[in-house]
């Protein structure tokens, strides 16, 4: 029914089909494009920018990962623009909170720490938040550090859309935006929540994560796929 | 040719970063042709000297003593390095900034409340800064190595890149923590 | 309701018009409220029944005129006589003077004629005129006839066509060719389809919206109806900011009176046309005016504007074709209609046709609700409307398009009024919000102001702004208490290219305006307080002053 669309991206001509995002379909044909909080399987947000791109014709960028793909599309994904936009989201972003990655659950299995490293943001322009927020450890086997948090909302769509619960969701606004479960509940005390620990699998940080267990240990990608490639069972292990 | 004036300073860190310095071992000896240690916490020199070429500076900056010679480093330094995470961008040494930035606070939690002995707060010291900084919040900082510590090989890099009068290229070679 | 009820009813509602010599109109809108409006309409219907001119006098409460520095304000037809200031006192005397003896109250006029003879009132039409509670009033003056005239003798393609011949484009910010967006969403497939009209009006000191909906909100109605005939919608929602609770009791009053003539409902004119409106009140951000905010927000989510495509016309509300209008633009289509588009289209410039309103606020000496005609010059909108600053002191500044708009130098006040002129300066049209500012505002300590206006404001859902605007405000804070050093400057044009770029919605891609401009026109105030620790206009530095550490 759908229909295919030819387009270039980086000069080199690929077939998409119609609809899906320009990241999807970069990835479908390894071109790689920097992206945070986007997740293959669920919505997309749109929101971290890190995935921008160029496309010729227009003065704007784009986030590639909710832009839909066009017939004749001339998409750009690497300039110097880009890369001084995507170094501006990853610097905010860890300045946003404290990222302090030596005492971290997931120093060596971040995401956001390896785009640091991928795309030079060797310092901070401007001033950090030390912000603090409790630690919530409340359940019995996840725990939860806003301090770490980078609002990507991975964690709200995968379990609306994968696990169909939506014990999680923001609260508040702008700068004061929080991931909650339930109504700002405590995670132990969620009732919602099937400790399906598909949240945690999917956080590319370490804000959410297994207890007792250094993120080195989770081997946190493959998860993200297995969680992903069982996407109708409603538990795992 | 002159050898280059190297220095390193030693803030509120962990010296871990000082380690790494060291762990180049035996390309330390290969830097050791070119380069002339001025100042260290390895060399018994007491007030930081004029006319220094590099500097490299591990820890952030904690207390008012460490502000006054930052700047002091600053103003005789030609390349100043910010050294490991703590100078970079505050690190663990920063993670008291946390404490609702009151250094009263800090003291209590440090010296009173998980203290057994002597429980009272110290006042020989330097006054604490109400923020930790990292280099960048107090003076301009030219070029940074990050790490918790970073690797005595990115140190070697980063400082055999600058003796030859170029611009380090941190992309995909350092990593926080 | 029959075609011929209408033609009835406006012609014997003209004739009662008519039966009277004087009709004292009282303003009786959020602006004069506070002040004792509702007395003086007491007491000018006391006074006009104690001087026994009832039959001669008709006194009606009327929604805003314009001028809310005025008030109580009070306008006697014929001659358009406005009296500023009344009281209850005032009102016994007008009565007296002007219409018993026909001699109007001259010390009690509102003398500033510059304010309307430069203005051009389209939108605002009815403003001041007439009782926004009495459906008739509307109808008397041509109400609902655009309508009819839409749907027993007009296509809904020839309302399209005639919409897009005039050149009419959104007044809710973006600009975008209305006519162009009807005709997307005629096009699209997919039933039923909706309108939206977009009320929100969450830029503070701005209240164009708010006064017409308050003043006129058939005119809105009516727009509403032509713009579903045009484009194939069955219903509509009237997006008001809870704030509002006159606007919003007004509008619930107009659309209740519609639905009772028949002119909302089922087989409206007995045509095979049949719509119905609803109100749906916001919870008061700025952000859920955005129009895919909007959406999430009438379907029961949060208001986070979300990225387009898909754009609402092809999945709106509920996935539907949508067609979303700011209250303004709606309102200039049954004018359209009646008149014509060569009409309206020779109103303004080339590119950009008829009126606009503007809140006109801040140091100026005539602030007040205006409407002008497009490409009007902002000298002319601050010093021959507005009556310039105040004396004894200098113009620095005009602020255009709300608080992301940007600021614009004296020596860019002949610039004309129109999207694209704007723009260009870095200011926008926005919602239509004029501040002007004079010699005792600091620039930067504005553009700090403003700033953490959209910090607030952020929804969060994306990184430049969220995490950009804020940082933003703390360099310019920076700035106003003596830190940061002259290479920060570059730093936050830099920063604020990256937000204006990169942002997902408009508040994001925006807010950096005020920085932007005042970095632009009204650099030496940021060095003079980075090198220098000084504050031109002596605002910043309060507490101690002196560079921190
Ligand atoms: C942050 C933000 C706030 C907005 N607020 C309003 C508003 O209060 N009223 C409005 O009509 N449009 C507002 N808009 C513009 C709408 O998204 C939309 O463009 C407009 O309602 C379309 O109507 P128009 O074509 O008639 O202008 C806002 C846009 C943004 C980005
Ligand atoms: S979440 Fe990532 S970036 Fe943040 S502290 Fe942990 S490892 Fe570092
Ligand atoms: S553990 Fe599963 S159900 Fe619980 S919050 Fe996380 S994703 Fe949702
Ligand atoms: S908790 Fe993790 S997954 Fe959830 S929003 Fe924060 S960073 Fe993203
Ligand atoms: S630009 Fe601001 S308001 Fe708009 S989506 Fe992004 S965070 Fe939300
Ligand atoms: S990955 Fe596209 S915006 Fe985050």
């Amino acid at each position: 029914m759908s229909k295919t669309v030819e387009l270039t991206i980086d000069g080199k001509k690929v077939a998409a089909k119609e609809g899906d995002n320009i990241l999807k379909v970069a990835r479908e044909n390894n071109i790689y494009i920097p992206a945070l909080c986007y997740l293959e399987g669920v919505s997309s947000l749109g929101g971290c920018r890190v995935c921008v791109v160029e496309i010729r014709g227009s003065p704007k960028v784009f986030a590639s990962c909710v832009t839909p793909v066009a017939e004749g599309m001339e998409v750009i994904t690497d300039s110097e623009r880009l890369r001084r936009y995507r170094k501006w989201a990853i610097e905010l972003l860890l300045a946003e909170r404290p990222h302090v990655c030596s005492v971290c659950v997931a120093n060596g299995n971040c995401e956001l720490q390896q785009l640091a490293t991928e795309l030079g943001v060797d310092h901070l322009r401007v001033d950090r938040k030390w912000t603090n927020y409790e630690l919530d450890l409340t359940h019995e086997r996840f725990a939860y550090d806003p301090n770490r948090c980078i609002l990507c909302t991975r964690c709200i769509r995968v379990c609306d859309e994968v696990e169909g619960v939506h014990a999680i969701d923001l609260m508040l606004r702008g700068k004061n935006s929080k991931v909650i479960f339930d109504l700002d509940d405590k995670w132990g005390f969620a009732e919602s929540c099937t400790s399906c620990g598909k949240c945690s699998a999917v956080c590319p940080v370490g804000a959410l994560y297994v207890k007792g267990k250094p993120l080195s240990e989770v081997k946190k990608k493959e998860l993200v796929s297995f969680v992903m490639s069982r996407r109708s069972e409603k538990t795992i292990g | 040719m002159a050898k280059v004036r190297l220095a390193t300073v030693w803030l509120s860190g962990c010296s871990g970063c000082h380690m790494s310095f060291l762990d180049q071992d035996e390309k330390l000896l290969e830097l050791a042709g070119e380069i002339e240690l001025v100042y260290s916490p390895i060399a018994d020199v007491k007030n930081f000297p004029e006319n220094v070429d590099i500097t490299l500076v591990e820890g952030a900056v904690g207390n008012e003593e460490q502000l006054e010679l930052l700047k002091r480093i600053r103003k005789n330094t030609k390349i100043l390095v910010a050294l490991g995470d703590c100078a970079v961008n505050g690190n663990v040494t920063a993670l008291r900034n946390s404490l609702n930035n009151s250094v009263e606070e800090v003291l209590k939690k440090a010296y009173v409340e998980n203290a057994t002995l002597k429980q009272n707060t110290p006042t020989h010291v330097p006054r604490l800064l109400k923020k930790a900084l990292a280099l960048n919040e107090a003076v301009k900082v030219d070029f940074y190595v990050p790490g918790c510590p970073p690797s005595a090989n990115l140190i070697n890099y980063v400082l055999n890149e600058l003796l030859e009068g170029r611009t380090p290229a941190l992309e995909g070679r350092f990593k926080y923590g | 309701m029959k075609p011929d009820e209408l033609r009835n009813l406006a012609q014997k509602e003209d004739e009662l018009r008519k039966s009277y010599r004087y009709r004292i109109n009282v303003c009786c809108s959020s602006g004069c409220m506070p002040f004792g409006a509702l007395k003086v309409l007491s007491a000018f219907k006391d006074a006009v029944k104690e001087s026994g001119v009832e039959e001669e006098c008709y006194v009606a409460r009327t929604g805003c005129i314009g001028t809310c520095s005025i008030a109580p304000a009070v306008l006697v037809e014929p001659g358009d006589y406005l009296y500023q200031n009344v009281t209850p006192e005032k009102a016994k005397e007008i009565v007296k003077e002007h219409i018993v003896n026909n001699r109007p109250v001259k010390s009690m006029l509102y003398g500033n004629e510059a304010y309307f003879k430069k203005q051009l009132r389209i939108v605002l039409r009815n403003a001041g005129k007439i009782d926004p509670l009495r459906i008739e009033d509307y109808i008397a003056v041509g109400g609902y006839y655009a309508l009819l005239k839409a749907l027993t003798r007009m296509t809904p393609e020839g309302v399209i066509e005639e919409v897009a011949l005039s050149g009419l484009k959104g007044r809710g910010g973006a600009g975008f060719l209305t006519g162009l967006k009807w005709r997307y969403v005629a096009r699209a497939t997919g039933s039923p389809k909706y309108v939206i009209a977009n009320l929100d009006e969450g830029d503070p000191g701005v209240f164009a919206n708010r006064t017409l909906a308050e003043a006129d909100p058939h005119a809105i109605i009516e727009g509403m109806t032509i713009a579903a005939y045009a484009v194939g919608a069955s219903k509509g929602y009237i997006y008001v900011r809870s704030e509002y609770p006159l606007a919003v009791e007004t509008l619930k009053k107009a659309i209740e009176a519609a639905k009772s003539m028949g002119l909302l409902g089922e087989k409206i004119f007995e045509t095979a046309f049949s719509f119905d409106i609803e109100l749906r009140l916001g919870a008061g951000a700025f952000v859920a005016g955005e129009e895919t905010a909007i959406l999430a927000s009438i379907e029961g989510r949060r208001a986070m504007p979300r990225p387009r495509p898909p754009y609402p016309a092809q999945s709106g509300l509920w996935g539907k074709p949508t067609l979303i209008n700011n209250v303004e633009t709606l309102a200039n289509i049954p004018v359209i209609l009646l008149k014509g588009s060569e009409w309206f289209s020779s109103i303004g410039t080339k590119n950009c046709t008829g009126t606009k309103c503007f809140s006109l606020t801040g140091k100026v000496n005539n602030p007040g609700l205006i409407e002008v005609p497009m490409g009007i010059t902002l000298r002319e909108v601050v010093f021959e409307i507005g009556g310039g600053v105040p004396p004894g002191r200098r113009f620095k500044a005009v602020q255009v398009g709300g608080p992301s708009g940007g600021f614009l130098p004296e020596q860019l006040l002949d610039l004309p009024i129109d999207y694209e002129s704007l723009t260009k300066a870095g200011a926008i049209m926005g919602s239509g919000g004029i501040v002007v500012l004079d010699d005792t505002s600091c620039m930067v300590d504005t553009a700090k102001f403003f700033t953490e206006f959209c910090v607030d404001e952020s929804c969060g859902k994306c990184t430049p702004c969220r995490a950009g605007l804020y940082k933003l405000y703390k360099i310019l804070d920076g700035f106003t208490q003596g830190e940061g050093d002259i290479q920060d400057l570059d730093k936050v044009e830099d920063l604020c290219e990256f937000i204006k770029e990169a942002s997902l919605c408009g508040l994001g891609q925006t807010a950096p305006n005020p920085t932007l401009t005042t970095l632009k026109y009204f650099r030496d105030e940021y060095v003079s307080h980075i090198v220098e620790k000084k504050c031109p206009a002596g605002k910043c530095f309060k507490d101690g002053g002196g560079a921190g550490s």
